[in-house]
């Protein structure tokens, strides 16, 4: 056998096993979307959206879970993306020497791949104990502080990505570094900002063990951020775990809608990332 | 070294860009050592060299562009209209808006032609809109742009072809007037058509514009400029006007490097 057939051959075995680990992969994946599709779909009708959620025995819905997610995940949002924004472009435009910068870059890693629940207890000591009730605001803070190093990241990432040469251009007509950065800069990396954003918001929209210790649950309709807030990831925590049959049902509607939002935001992301990077 | 070389920008015109025993590093690497050198006004100056040479490192330092760098470094002194603009009390972003510069590969701007342009202006002057829209066509006409983007300025500048960004990137930096215009290698990533338009351009700017070009390409330096440097391991080796630069060198150096036995 000469050399260049024994590389196919390796190339063919190595090509085997990658489509191997793929498959295996994609096969829970596969299994967890048809249990869940079963179970979601056939609990999934119109009260869903507009009845409260019941208690035992009875009928009801997730509006005020709905509703509750949906609120906490945007001022959450809109809270943690301008400290993430501006901390990426600290780390990308000014963060190239020095000691701050490393650090901060080093913690914002941490904070990254914290485990969710831990930031959910930091909530509750330093928020809850000190207001002595759950809250709508702790949740959302909660949840920002999950946004911000995922923005961060993708941010600074994003810039990287923007040739010096662009930079240089800007600053050779006498433009000041601040105008160099928001007027072209981040321009051009606007639409790797704007996925990464998406994708903090689908990933926060999943999260429960923040808001366990935070914003907790509420059974009735409430939009008071300073009372418990229900929401999805607890209302399905709850209800999936306990015994009541159409509690369970519920949860399953839950989930399913989380996960097809969770779903459509990943499609949104992709679709804008892909008509902006081109539409330049 | 300086007292050999003569200062061709004596011969006929005004010294715009005096330079006075310049050095210059990258970290520990001494890139430019000891460079004095008078570039006149009005008039076209070439550097020429093999890569490594140092003539974009002495160009990146007519606007102080490599001080968004922090690890380089440039002592001496560049005197333009006699100002010493290597002065820690000289203003980078006033001198850059005063010292034009064109880039070897075009940089439009992520937004529309016509913002392209307006983009320096707007830093430095406030006009009307109808002044600006006037600024912006003198801008586009004296690049030789106008006529091919004039109606579609609310486009993307990313949408033009590589020679039309380059020369969008060359209106841009007229806009704003500049008493002197650096260009690092403008045509060396365009097609020959592109190219002769550049060259074209260059000519037709000289009279109103100090420029400084880099080039590679020596048959470019013989045609558009009027004086000519020839760098070398980070020394001027020689300087002088363009046509006794090519065709009666002084310097052993010079002509093997132009009659292509190195470099």
């Amino acid at each position: 056998m000469d050399l260049y057939a024994r590389r196919l051959l390796v190339n063919r075995f190595n090509l085997f096993i990658s489509m191997l680990a793929m498959a295996f992969g994609l096969f829970w994946l596969g299994w967890i979307l048809i249990v869940l599709f079963q179970h979601g779909f056939e609990a999934i009708s119109w009260s869903l959206f507009t009845e409260m959620t019941p208690p035992p025995g009875s009928h009801g819905g997730l509006a005020n879970a709905i509703v509750g997610s949906f609120i906490m995940a945007s001022v959450g949002t809109m809270i943690g993306t301008p400290v993430g924004i501006m901390a990426g472009i600290y780390l990308a435009e000014y963060g190239n020497s020095g000691w701050l910068a490393p650090s901060t870059r080093f913690v914002s890693d941490i904070l990254l791949s914290a485990p969710s629940i831990v930031i959910g207890l930091f909530i509750y000591a330093i928020v809850v104990l000190h207001a002595k009730h759950f809250s709508g605001w702790a949740g959302c803070l909660a949840l920002s502080l999950i946004v911000v190093p995922v923005v961060a990241r993708t941010t600074e990432n994003m810039l990287r990505l923007v040739p010096d040469s662009l930079r240089e251009a800007a600053s050779a007509l006498g433009a000041p570094r601040w105008k160099v950065i928001t007027s072209v800069t981040v321009r051009s990396a606007k639409a790797g900002i704007i996925t990464g954003i998406l994708l903090a918001v689908a990933r926060i929209s999943g999260e429960t063990a923040p808001l366990l210790f935070t914003s907790l649950n509420n059974q009735f309709w409430s939009l008071d951020m300073n009372a418990p807030m229900s929401n999805l990831p607890v209302v399905i925590f709850q209800f999936a775990m306990s015994p009541y049959e159409n509690w369970q049902q519920i949860a399953w509607a839950g989930a399913l809608l989380i996960t097809l939002s969770v779903l459509l935001l990943n499609i949104l992301a992709r679709v804008f990332f892909r008509n902006t990077a081109q539409g330049h | 070294m300086s007292a050999v070389l003569e200062s061709p920008a004596a011969l006929t015109s005004k010294t715009k860009i005096k330079v006075k025993d310049l050095n210059f590093y990258y970290g520990g690497f001494h890139a430019l050592k000891h460079i004095n050198m008078e570039i006149p006004e009005g008039k076209v100056t070439a550097f020429i060299g093999p890569s490594g040479c140092g003539k974009s490192t002495l160009l990146r330092t007519f606007n102080r562009i490599y001080a968004l760098y922090p690890r380089q470094e440039a002592k001496g002194e560049i005197l333009i209209d006699g100002e010493n603009i290597l002065a820690p009390s000289q203003d980078v972003n006033r001198l850059r808006a005063k010292v034009g510069m064109v880039f070897q590969k075009p940089t439009p701007f992520p937004m529309s032609i016509f913002d392209n342009i307006a983009y320096g202006v707007r830093l430095y002057e406030s006009l009307s809109a109808r002044t600006m829209e006037e600024r912006v066509e003198w801008a586009l006409r004296k690049a030789a742009l106008w006529d091919e983007v004039k109606d579609k300025l609310g486009q993307s500048g990313m949408s033009l072809s590589g020679g039309q960004q380059q020369r969008l990137c060359i209106a841009r930096g007229i806009a704003v007037k500049p008493g002197v215009l650096l260009l690092d290698e403008p045509a060396s990533a365009l097609d020959p058509i592109s190219t002769a338009r550049i060259e074209e351009l260059v000519h037709e700017l000289k009279n109103e514009y100090t420029i400084v070009i880099v080039t590679h390409n020596m048959q470019q330096a013989a045609r558009v400029s009027d004086f000519t440097a020839y760098m070398y391991l980070g020394e001027l080796m020689e300087f002088g006007v363009t046509d006794e630069i090519f065709i009666k060198p002084k310097r052993k150096e010079t002509e093997d490097y132009i009659t292509g036995r190195f470099g």
